[in-house]
């Protein structure tokens, strides 16, 4: 189980510079999802005219399932200056994998729940810490894709590229500097030093009872 | 002394390192390190390297700071959470040890305890900005330290000849911004790509002292090439170290070469640090042959 939250407003909003192509994804059951928060927001940025096209869909975490939503949608994505996706981890670098030369934003952090985790059709993983670093790697996880889940760049062990800890695994920072580098996005790496929270890790009583 | 009043005289920096034993006598160590060591600027003292459990790095600086050396302590985020890396930084202070080397850590599956939990609460990154924090008098919740701040030489590492240089590049600019005041590198055996790496790297102002390893034996080499990242041994030096078996055991070959690659990087870094894996008795004559001391 995990629960998806909505990141604050200011900054959503400073994700997006000129307009974006906005995916929801309701999902799977095992997702909590705060529709009317989006839906509230999403209205707001509409108004603003920051919003090329929406499509709200499900299992946006399987990647032939989200070509063949997105198929009638390429003008609007075409004209998208980024992509906003409204869904947990897996969803947000599913759409980020597809669409290599856009940015793809996360509007949420996902947090973890106990119980049943769902079934993702693919390597891709989210590891549901509750404060979502996708917006500053290019839509590549740092926590589960580096063996450290280092969140401050990578470490001097990788070799030929790949990471020292699991030679078949790539590492995650060099290929989270290869994506920025292609997007033009090299100076998300000059964000302010990241301390991670792992007090989110876990999802909150009140987070639970909402 | 801090390592960094000695770059701002504009001398050319040298240091050691000596890794600590399993076990608590290190009698020996010390010894050693005062007989080979005392014309070097400073010690690191390696923290339970390569994931290798071993006496600790801040009892052993203590230890060599008590016998008139000057330590560098290794600070690595592998095995202690931020509560924990702030009070032995706190303790350094109590010591008078003033010279930190913020390190990742290698991974605890790469040591002799990999089944132990990995911490990497923080990293090389926010551990370099955690110490800021402590000499602005606070800690990492906020909260307020009792009287006079302590202050560090901050150092940190970076990987010059590492296949993927740019991204090195770009931590290393990370590690400028969350505070790092001098960088010591990898083992550096292509002086060409240490030159290039320079070029790149003197953007950011800080000094660099440039790593070195004496090359023992031609396994040995192999070795770090299939094993360590951001080193590669050229094919060159490895038939200089076939050429003479005996010279190389006795390690004239490898106190050659390593003097050589010192000799031909110096005009572009502002220090020299010596990784010696237990031949710190060949430290004197190489810093002799390297034209430094």
């Amino acid at each position: 189980m995990l629960i998806t939250e909505l990141k604050s407003k200011d900054v959503i909003e400073s994700l997006i510079s000129g307009k974006s192509f906005i995916i929801n994804c309701h999902g799977c059951m095992e997702v909590r999802f705060p529709e009317k928060e989006a839906d509230a927001l999403e209205k707001d940025l509409v108004q603003a005219g920051k919003v090329t096209g929406i499509v709200t869909t499900d299992y946006i975490c399987n990647p032939d399932n989200l070509k063949l939503q997105l198929k009638n949608h390429a003008e609007e994505i075409d004209a998208a200056d980024s992509i906003l996706v409204f869904s947990c981890g897996v969803g947000v670098q599913t759409a980020a994998d597809l669409y290599p030369d856009k940015p793809v934003y996360a509007a949420c952090d996902t947090i973890r729940l106990p119980g049943y985790q769902g079934v993702t059709p693919l390597e891709t993983d989210c590891g549901q810490c509750g404060t979502c670093y996708l917006n500053l790697t290019g839509g590549i996880c740092p926590i589960t894709a580096c063996s450290k889940s280092l969140v401050n760049g990578q470490c001097g062990g990788a070799k030929n590229g790949m990471c020292e800890v699991d030679p078949e695994m790539e590492c995650g920072w060099e290929r989270i500097y290869r994506r920025l580098k292609a997007l033009g996005r090299l100076d998300a790496m000059r964000c302010p030093t990241q301390l991670h929270n792992f007090a989110t890790d876990e999802a909150t009583r009140e987070c639970k009872e909402s | 002394m801090k390592i960094t009043e000695l770059f701002k005289q504009g001398e050319f920096v040298v240091s050691a390192e000596v890794g600590p034993p399993k076990g608590f006598h290190i009698e020996e160590m010390v010894e050693s390190a005062k007989k080979y060591l005392s014309k070097v600027d400073a010690i690191n003292v390696t923290d339970c390297q390569s994931s290798v459990m071993r006496i600790g790095s801040l009892a052993v600086c203590k230890t060599l700071k008590d016998a008139g050396l000057n330590p560098i302590f290794q600070l690595a985020c592998r095995d202690r959470n931020r509560i924990a890396l702030e009070s032995d930084l706190l303790s350094a202070a109590l010591f008078g040890i003033d010279n930190v080397l913020a390190l990742t850590g290698d991974h605890t599956k790469l040591g002799d305890h990999p089944d132990a939990k990995p911490v990497f609460d923080l990293d090389s990154v926010s551990l370099l900005h955690t110490m800021c924090l402590l000499e602005q008098g606070k800690d990492l919740g906020g909260n307020d330290l009792v009287g006079e701040p302590p202050k560090f030489a901050k150092g940190a590492v970076v990987s010059p000849c590492s296949d993927s240089v740019d991204a090195q590049l770009m931590k290393m600019e990370r590690k400028v911004a969350a505070g790092a005041e001098y960088f010591q590198t990898q083992a550096v055996f292509e002086p060409e790509k240490f030159i290039k790496f320079m070029e790149q790297a003197k953007q950011f102002g800080k000094p660099v002292m440039l790593g070195i390893i004496i090359p023992k034996s031609v396994g040995m080499c192999k070795f770090m090439n299939n094993n360590v990242a951001g080193i590669s041994v050229p094919d060159s030096m490895l038939d200089e170290l076939r050429a003479d078996k005996e010279k190389t055991k006795a390690g004239v070959t490898g106190v050659e070469i390593a003097a050589r690659i010192i000799r031909e990087c110096r005009p572009y870094c502002q220090g020299v640090h010596i990784m010696s894996l237990g031949w710190e008795d060949k430290i004197p004559e190489l810093l002799e042959k390297a034209e430094i001391r």
